[in-house]
């Protein structure tokens, strides 16, 4: 049975980590994902889980890898400059395989920016801000109900893929109020581990799905981890074979998974002639606009992404079949609609934005969508 | 006691030589560290806790280290 | 000492140092302290950060992790908080772990936490080939030095002391008997323990600095070290550029870990 409750979009990510799983939290305190810190420094102890505020970002990040390889699920909550300090541990996650959840509750950039102030402009961060060539998985809930299921979802994927999972919040679902029901139970998955004796363990030997079972630290299976280039032992190798066998598995990974990252929803999608192509916080606006388009008798829809990354192109395509215009309405100068531009028309595309640290009104999604039906100016 | 060397391991510092008390190491032609005069040893190991490249060892006679190269 | 064999990952020998290095020695050191200590070989976490001497964790044979430049505490912080039964030994450079690792060193030593972290001490920036370090001496040449270093160096120890570490110490790689004694009881002090181990890095270091073998940087070692006992006859003035080597402190303070467990009964038990 669950339990219906008034919830910020923080609060209820936070509640899905904890529910799937997340017993060790690190953190250094930024507004707009402080509320993470400061509910898993309540919750933890409580749960025998531990929370470590500490010095900085970059410490935080390292100290979650740590209880990863530990063991223990593990996650870091941050904004903006937080997530830039981040991002070299980011990539440490990405090819040592270490299965973490960071969370961006990203306000208005660069810099310290509007810290209290929504943003959506650090889409291409998350898919390019550490250096290197690898598969990134990134979520965004559009409400505080999805909050709670992408922060189940995340921890999964983390320990599914072994790899790190970014959870791109904004400050407009972060701070948002709603009525949430939680379901009692959620689907955990746990990190695969090995099958064999330990003489015979390579912590970096895939399976099928590219992804090698892995063991924790003190369970008897020793071998190494390194940032540095390394075969399916984990020691450090410069051979060209086996640094591109890592590189590629580093996307195999993903791309192999693609079917199971991918989540979206849609509105009116099915004869949409004026689709709305939308994620985060600016898609609640943009489902109002749709609906009142509809009450127009404009064929509008809503394809909300709630994947980022890897990008859901295929979806994309499908929704976009009987389109003749596509509106991406975005809190950024306009990131995620060049990833759009690679597989629709560009020139159907309308690229709407917000870089005033405000939402949109529905109307400023309502009129485009008008203007493209050739409607009303 | 013996005393073992991995000469594949040495990297010719000369460590072992300069504080082998009794003057049982040298550096052959190529650099690398050799047994010159076994019985003069007295098992010290300061050859062992010095050399940074982990190539030489001392063990009992009984122990085996699976290291071999026993020049 | 063939016990000590077991912890050597022998087929990623030879290792990568310059003739001569004293890395290997310092690692030999702590595979004997781990040895005398009897830690259990499944229970033991080596974690290394980068440069010259972060890359000993690869050739030891227990669970081991090079991590990102100066960040080796903050991944053992969180490897011992997840699960405190492991014994977790740091193995860092002084730019390693004072320059770039500088903030994550004085937190971890204020926490307390249980971690004994042996700083190889080669006084320069061996891997990238020579440059200063925040331990580089007075008046010494660097790469970026070339006209002598005047930037004054860290006392290590004593920023380790005042940042409320537990157990430091500072031993050299001539010493290399007290420096497995001193790594052995950083391993026993329940709490945050440093070894400011000082080695030779004949080729980066040595060679500008007119101590051109490591045998000649050996030497320096040997004739400027003093040890702690024999410093509180000395001095000041004859203690003038000598580096004290021995236990320098040692105290009694809650451990970060246990006071976690301490806080996760109290709130459980609260709770009933």
């Amino acid at each position: 049975m669950s339990k219906a409750r008034l919830m910020q979009g923080n609060e209820a990510c936070t509640e899905g980590l904890i529910a799937a799983g997340v017993r060790f939290y690190a953190g250094y305190p930024i507004t707009p994902s402080t509320e993470f810190a400061e509910i898993f420094a309540e919750r933890m102890p409580k749960l025998g889980g531990k929370f470590i505020q500490m010095e900085d970002e970059i410490a935080s990040i390292g100290a979650v890898c740590g209880a990863s390889l530990a063991g223990v699920k593990a996650v870091t909550a941050t904004s903006g400059p937080g997530f830039s300090l981040k991002q070299e541990l980011i990539g440490y996650a990405a090819i040592a395989e270490i299965p973490i959840v960071i969370v961006n509750v990203q306000r208005l950039g660069p810099s310290t920016g509007q810290p209290t102030s929504p943003g959506q402009a650090d889409v291409m961060q998350t898919r390019w801000g550490s250096h290197g060539d690898r598969g990134v998985i990134a979520l965004s809930p559009g409400s505080v109900e999805e909050s709670f299921e992408i922060g189940v979802k995340a921890a999964n994927f983390a320990e599914k893929y072994r790899m790190p999972v970014v959870i791109l919040l904004d400050e407009v679902i972060g701070h948002m109020r709603e009525r949430v029901e939680l379901p009692e139970q959620v689907e955990i998955v746990d990190r695969k581990g090995p099958t064999g004796p330990p003489e015979t363990f390579k912590a970096f030997c895939p399976d099928d799905d590219d992804v090698p079972p892995m063991a924790s630290f003190g369970s008897g299976y020793r071998y190494h981890v390194t940032g540095l280039i390394h075969g399916e032992t984990g020691m450090p190798s410069s051979a060209s074979d086996v640094t591109t066998k890592l590189i590629s598995r580093l996307h195999t990974k993903v791309d192999k998974a693609k079917a199971d990252i991918t989540m979206y929803t849609e509105l009116y999608t099915e004869d949409a002639e004026i689709l709305v192509v939308s994620y985060g916080g600016s898609s609640r606006p943009a489902a109002h606009a749709v609906k009142e388009a509809r009450k127009m008798g404009i064929k509008a829809g809503l394809l909300k992404l709630i994947t980022i990354w890897p990008f859901p192109d295929e979806v994309l395509i499908k929704a976009a079949k009987n389109a003749k215009k596509i509106i991406v309405p975005e809190m950024n100068y306009g990131q995620l609609v060049t990833e759009i531009e690679r597989y629709v028309d560009r020139d159907k595309i309308v690229s709407v934005n917000r870089i005033d640290g405000e939402l949109f009104l529905p109307d400023e999604i309502l009129n485009p969508i008008r203007e493209a039906a050739g409607g009303a100016k | 006691m013996a005393l073992n060397i991995n000469v594949k391991l040495c990297k010719g510092c000369g460590i072992c030589v300069e504080y082998c008390p009794t003057n049982v190491l040298a550096l052959d032609e190529i650099g690398k560290v050799y047994i010159k005069n076994i019985s003069e040893c007295i098992y010290c190991g300061r050859c062992e806790i010095r050399c940074p490249d982990f190539a030489i060892m001392l063990t009992d006679d009984t122990e085996k280290t699976g290291r071999g190269d026993n020049k | 000492m063939a016990s000590t064999e077991k912890y050597l990952r022998k087929t990623a020998l030879p290792h990568i140092w310059c003739p001569g290095c004293g890395n290997g020695v310092v690692l030999s050191a702590i595979v004997r302290a781990i040895d005398k200590m009897g830690l259990d070989q499944n229970k033991t976490v080596v974690v290394s950060g980068i440069g010259c001497s972060s890359r000993a964790s690869t050739y030891l044979d227990f669970n081991t992790i090079h991590t990102a430049h100066g960040r080796a505490l903050t991944f053992a912080t969180g490897i011992k908080l997840a699960n405190p039964e492991l014994n977790v030994i740091v193995i860092t450079g002084d730019g390693d772990a004072t320059a770039i690792g500088g903030n994550h060193f004085i937190h971890a030593a204020r926490r307390n936490i249980d971690l004994t972290t042996v700083i190889f001490n080669n006084s320069i920036y061996g891997m990238t080939g020579g440059q200063s370090s925040p331990a580089t001496p007075i008046n010494s040449l660097s790469t970026t030095a070339p006209y002598g270093q005047f930037e004054r160096p860290f006392d290590i120890p004593a920023l380790a002391i005042a940042s409320g570490a537990t157990y430091v110490a500072r031993g050299t790689a001539f010493h290399t008997e007290m420096l497995t004694n001193l790594i052995a009881k950083g391993i026993e002090n329940k709490g945050f323990s440093v070894i400011d181990a000082i080695t030779q890095c004949p080729i980066a270091y040595g060679r500008r600095n007119k101590l051109r073998t490591a045998s000649a940087m050996l030497k320096w070692q040997q004739d400027n070290s003093v040890r702690i006992e024999d410093s509180k006859k000395m001095s000041p003035k004859d203690l003038e550029g000598k580096m004290i080597i021995g236990e320098l402190y040692k105290s009694e303070a809650p451990e970060y870990t246990a006071l976690y467990d301490d806080l996760i009964k109290r709130v459980q038990g609260g709770s009933k």
